[in-house]
């Protein structure tokens, strides 16, 4: 009989998630809803010029006012650590980066509009704003550092004075094809070249960060509740490098967390100042960040300008690339900032095609702008968009089908495993099959009808492809140690079975917003057999959780779910083994089936609950061979990264008359492998899509040369909204399950916001063309109706 | 600091409050009612929308000594008298409408005054109707799905028609 | 925001009383005016609520005039100028959301006198008269370059009067992020003439288009601006738009705010 899988909220159902009950009806505990007894409130003295020498500074009339408990200032710093990075990139010469103290407050410079040189703690958050706003200083101002070329200038001025010049590294990948790439490109039968900029974001998780500093002075314990996607990340890293509190002595919560794209992987200053604060005031201090305040704090997102050449032979085959790419790291480096142009960008370059010769260069500059780090998909939106811009060029140019010119360079289904030239090994994919589906979905084949109905409205019609790969699940241990990561990428679970037989899970992995507390659920219960309301998922708490690396990177179910997945096993081999013993019966013929454990062959059983009250009330138990109880935990490091891929297709109409680009259908087909929770999985893509769109259309943020943020509100900086964007058609019917996971599952969170941009831009691209704007080849993003009708004008 | 009350979620209730407190910061900090959540300053997001003598409003742009005796229903009073799920927050769970729950108070209350003014609205009146509503997680599909369920009206061809 | 003192009279004389304190300020339905004091670009000392004053609300006809209390919401607006001036009704549906519609005035609007505000076009193009709790002000001497009108210190507008024109309409191209008007042009015909007006492109705030109207009273068509143009100078230049584009998209509007209301 065919599994009723919705009613058993196993694998593969679309259970509802469980999560919703409390945040519909008002009943989240977000991290500002916390308020603890005793509580005083910072607010941050933040500088208003991009770069300047700070003189001094002078509390004096603000430490009088009115509420005020006590000013800090970089003074009250000294001994305690700078803000860690948690990757070091090694350059082209084999020599590590420069890395640049990044302390709390201000230390002599201040370096970007935003930088914090004081903090007021006070009794009240208005009392700490008029306190701050008290607070007299002198600043020399110095020339800003902005654009990344000048900032790279023979004799520019430093962001650091200690540093060199203003180049964190220049890497080379792979450094020794470097050669044979430039080679290629002399002998080539095509090339195609392609200046872009991959625009500067902001992530804007809808709840702005939040920071409770905590301190128990009588058990000499600090807890600090904050908005992270990874809390032991933070206790590790603020524990050890800055604050110096050892993990026993230090608890990080993060309770429900208001969503993060990348934003909140980061360890920030506020939270050490408030953990450090609490500490030294002997009461709680609480910062909550207002919108205004996140622009200026918030680690920024790609700002990569690029160059990239495509070289093709006569027969249309990919026969080598070359980029040059400037990024952006800001004034500091912020904790994973090292790795995202690099190590999560240069290794996707091959895309999904053989294209054998592969070359990226990447220079990271420091500018005196905020930090930037990963944002939702961090470092493969920017390889995507490269390069399914320039092969769009390419076909256009070669006036052949663009379409097809990807097929005859995808790498085909046979060829898996497929080494390609930038050091990763895709496990499985089939991409003809995901770019026949998205063909199918997006009635690709009736698109020249609807152009003539355009056309006819006296609009311009356009289709773009996109076709993508990512490497997520991150990620092996021991390969991102080799590539200069500081921490290590397993996950963790502890799965406690109680003693009635529900099942409290406790993972590494971090939801703000993916659902695990329903999605785990599932998979522990379809593993055992049981109802998936049996079993509880904890998250986000050290002192509950084994230490865990978060959630981010497409990881949680991959990697995650996999300890998981083992700590369960673990579970059900000892469960067997009680089974056995009360069945009296060997261990090597218990079958576990439906949540009851039977002797193979008979008809002797005993329920989940019979094994798991055994094990705590062991009366009839083999005490002498058996520990009692039933609890678990497992680390799973993954032995590779995992390839989600997918054809996206976006069909636009262009006004001529403004400019203004609408998306009229967008559609997306994905192969990530296994699903556990089509509905979860469908979400997760269609918010994707938004933020990928937003990228392609609206997002920019925007520096003057001053260094002033332009786009600094939602007044200037375009989120967008429900009427910018279509409904959605997504599918994930392909799938070629992962390899080297248990569950054969590869992540679905950042698929929609890498393969979209491309798909945007290609299409609106594609409606000029058609529409007779033939010298438009490439608008930067984002495309809005501005740019749009400028590129237009001849 | 005058002690202000209003009638929240059918209460009359009353907290201590400044010439310059928030509708958003009385409701959050004065009554503990934490469902509403600020998530700009500028009133674009919608995170904050309370509805006031039964309209919507963003909370956050509104001074709570402005609303001084007036009824406001926030997400805590949109349940059933039982406590279960009303239509439409049920709707919003059925169709999978929120991911980290942030916007969601917010998005539900702009929906409830949606469906009020226009029970069956079409896809495009819905996303014109919650523009003033920003969520970052769903891409706004699900949203828009779960509001026309709501409404009785059929999801299930939502993006695929053919323009 | 910094502390101040919160009245909120009930009447038009007992407001302007309040406001004749030092440091007074007025707020209608702040949508505005909040964020401005949150960012603590403002600091009034008392600020004087005028959404208790029941006589500052409602809308009805006068003849061939629409009389709007100053203190109507956007919302109402849209509800109840629909049958008798649809051009302003469907104006006032495109300002904000719905919720800033529910709280932002029509008053409040046009003393703020926003250069991307979409009220004051209307406002122009009608050639109404702003009726204060001391005197009448026509609209072309009531708006005085960004930010700037002809109000004094404590003046309030109490209503609008707004000529009901034979046929009218509002065209809007929104800003991205703000969906203020990065351009909107009202145009509203009478049996005497037609008057445009222009806002969000301007760095003088709204304005007439004089050669445009000339040309609609000649042809009251889209055709009939065909060869016209606003010069460039003078164009707000932003992060979404250079003076050349809005210059563009002020005929653009224009010519679909004619093709709409004829």
């Amino acid at each position: 009989m065919p599994k009723d899988i919705e009613a058993q909220g196993g694998i593969g159902a679309s259970t509802k998630r469980r999560e919703d009950i409390r945040f519909l009806t008002g009943n989240g505990r977000y991290t500002d809803d916390i308020n603890l007894r005793g509580q005083a409130y910072v607010h941050f003295l933040r500088s208003d010029m991009a770069h300047g020498r700070i003189n001094g500074l002078d509390t004096a009339a603000a430490d009088a006012m009115p509420g005020v408990i006590r000013i800090f200032t970089a003074k009250d710093f000294e001994g305690v650590g700078g803000l860690p990075c948690g990757w070091q990139v090694t350059d082209r010469h084999g020599q590590p980066m420069q890395e640049p103290k990044h302390p709390v407050l201000a230390e002599g410079k201040v370096r970007h509009v935003g930088d914090p040189i004081a903090a007021v703690v006070a009794e009240t958050p208005d009392a700490a704003r008029d306190a701050a706003e008290a607070i007299v200083f002198d600043i020399d101002e110095l020339p800003a550092v902005i654009d990344m070329k000048a900032a790279l200038a023979e004799g520019a001025t430093k962001v650091h004075d200690d540093l060199s010049s203003n180049l964190c590294y220049d890497w080379g990948f792979v450094e020794e094809n470097r050669e044979a790439v430039n080679e290629a490109f002399t002998k080539a039968a095509h090339v195609t070249r392609l200046d872009l900029v991959n625009n500067r974001l902001v992530a804007n998780p809808m709840e702005p960060r939040v920071a409770v500093g905590d301190y128990d002075a009588w058990n000499d314990q600090s807890t600090l509740y904050t908005t992270s996607q990874n809390p032991h990340v933070i206790r590790l890293l603020m524990g050890a490098f800055v604050l110096g509190i050892p993990e026993h002595k230090l608890r990080v919560v993060a309770p429900d967390v208001g969503g993060g794209f990348g934003s909140k992987i980061f360890h920030y200053a506020e939270e050490a100042f408030c953990t450090f604060a609490a500490r030294q005031l002997k009461r709680p201090v609480k910062w909550t960040s207002s919108r205004a305040e996140a622009f200026l704090s918030d680690a920024h997102g790609r700002d990569h300008v690029t160059t990239i050449e495509l070289a093709l032979d006569a027969d249309h085959k990919f026969a080598a690339i070359r980029t040059e790419t400037r990024a952006n790291m800001g004034a500091y480096l912020s904790t994973f900032a090292p790795s995202v142009p690099t190590w999560l960008h240069g290794v996707l370059m091959a895309g999904n095609y053989t294209t054998p010769l592969i070359y990226v260069n990447v220079k990271a500059v420091f500018t005196n702008t905020i930090p930037v780090d990963a944002y939702r998909g961090a470092g493969r939106p920017e390889a995507t968009f490269q390069l399914e811009r320039v092969i769009d060029k390419a076909a256009r140019e070669l006036g052949v089908d663009p379409v097809e010119l990807r097929r005859k360079n995808f790498i085909k289904p046979e060829q898996f495993p497929y080494q390609t030239p930038v050091a990763v090994v895709y496990d499985t994919g089939n991409y003809h099959a995901t770019m026949d589906k998205l063909l199918e979905i997006s009635d690709h084949a009736g698109f020249a009808a609807r152009a003539e109905t355009s056309k006819a409205n006296g609009k311009l019609r356009g289709f773009g492809i996109a076709h993508y790969i990512e490497a997520c699940g991150i990620a092996p241990s021991n390969l991102v140690g080799q590539l200069g990561a500081r921490a290590g990428l397993y996950e963790s679970a502890t799965v406690r079975v109680n003693a009635t037989g529900s099942i409290s899970v406790y993972t590494g992995s971090h939801s703000h917003g993916q659902g695990h507390e329903t999605t785990f659920a599932q998979v522990v219960a379809e593993m055992i057999g049981i109802d998936a309301g049996q079993v509880e998922i904890h998250h986000g708490d050290t002192s509950n959780t084994p230490m865990g690396m978060g959630t981010y990177g497409s990881r949680s179910l991959a990697v995650g779910g996999s300890a998981i997945v083992k700590a369960t096993n673990k579970i059900i081999d000892k469960a067997k083994k009680i089974a056995a013993h009360l069945l009296e019966a060997s261990e090597a013929d218990i079958e576990l089936k439906d949540g009851k454990f039977a002797v193979a062959g008979t008809d002797k059983s005993v329920d989940w609950a019979g094994v798991t009250l055994a094990a705590y009330v062991p009366h009839n138990y083999p005490l002498e061979s058996l520990e009692p109880g039933l609890e678990e935990t497992a680390f799973y490091d993954p032995s590779n990264f995992t390839y989600p891929s997918g054809g996206y297709g976006c069909e636009v109409e262009v006004d001529p008359e403004t400019g203004k680009v609408e998306i009229l259908a967008f559609s997306a087909a994905d192969d990530f492998g296994n699903i556990v929770n089509p509905m979860i999985v469908d979400g997760q893509v269609q918010g994707g899509l938004a933020q990928g769109i937003g990228q392609a259309l609206l997002e920019n943020c925007t520096y003057d040369e001053n260094g002033q943020l332009l786009s600094a509100s939602y007044m200037d900086y375009a989120m967008p909204r429900a009427d910018d964007l279509p409904s959605f058609r997504v599918d994930h019917s392909c799938v070629t399950p992962c390899t080297h996971n248990p569950l054969g599952v590869k992540g679905c969170g950042e698929a929609g916001a890498i393969g979209s941009p491309p798909a945007v831009v290609n299409a609106v691209i594609d409606a000029l063309q058609r529409g007779g704007y033939t010298h438009v080849t490439h608008i930067d993003m984002p495309l809005t109706p501005a740019r749009v009708w400028a590129a237009m004008q001849k | 600091m005058t002690r202000l009350s209003m009638k929240v979620n059918g209460r009359t209730v009353s907290a201590e409050a400044e010439g310059r407190t928030l509708l958003s910061a009385f409701l959050r900090q004065g009554l503990g009612l934490t469902g509403t959540h600020v998530g700009c300053d500028t009133g674009q997001c919608g995170a904050c929308v309370v509805h006031v003598d039964g309209k919507p409003v963003k909370s956050c742009n509104v001074l709570a000594m402005d609303t001084a005796d007036a009824e406001v229903t926030t997400i805590e009073g949109m349940a059933n008298a039982d406590g279960s799920l009303s239509v439409l927050q049920q709707a919003f769970q059925d169709h999978h409408g929120l991911q980290c729950g942030f916007c969601t108070p917010g998005m539900v209350m702009s929906a409830a005054a949606l469906l009020e003014e226009n029970p069956t609205p079409s896809e495009a009146e819905i996303r014109h109707y919650l523009e003033g509503n920003i969520c970052r997680c769903t891409g706004y599909h699900n949203i828009v799905k779960a509001v026309m369920a709501a409404s009785g009206q059929d999801v299930s061809q939502l993006g695929v028609a053919a323009e | 925001m910094y502390a101040f003192d919160f009245v909120k009279p009930s009447s038009i004389d007992d407001a302007v009383k309040a406001l004749s304190a030092e440091g007074a300020q007025p707020i209608a339905g702040g949508q505005t005016l909040i964020p401005t004091l949150k960012a603590r670009l403002n600091a009034p000392e008392t600020l004087v609520s005028l959404t208790g004053i029941a006589e500052l609300k409602g809308v009805c006809r006068d003849g061939d005039v629409l009389v709007i209390g100053a203190g109507t919401s956007h919302a109402a607006v849209a509800r109840d100028a629909a049958a008798e001036f649809p051009g302003l009704a469907a104006l006032a549906l495109q300002i904000g959301d719905p919720a800033v519609r529910n709280r932002g005035t029509l008053g409040g609007s046009i003393a703020n006198n926003d250069p991307a505000a979409c009220y004051p076009a209307a406002v122009l193009a009608t050639g109404a008269t702003v009726v204060t709790d001391r005197r009448e002000i026509a609209a072309d001497d009531f708006f005085q370059g960004m930010f700037t009108t002809a109000l004094e210190e404590g003046e309030i507008v109490t209503s609008v009067r707004f000529p009901i024109p034979e046929v009218s309409a509002y065209a809007k191209f929104a800003q991205p992020a703000s969906r203020f008007a990065l351009t909107g042009v009202f145009v509203a015909k009478f049996a005497e003439g037609v008057r445009v007006a222009v806002t969000g492109a301007s760095e003088d705030g709204v304005f007439r288009w004089t050669e445009a109207e000339e040309a609609l009273v000649r042809s009251f068509a889209p055709e009939a601006l065909a060869d016209l143009r606003v010069p460039d100078g003078g164009m707000i230049n932003d992060l979404h738009g250079t003076p050349a584009y809005r210059a563009h998209l002020v005929g653009v509007m224009t010519r679909r705010a004619v093709k709409a209301a004829s």
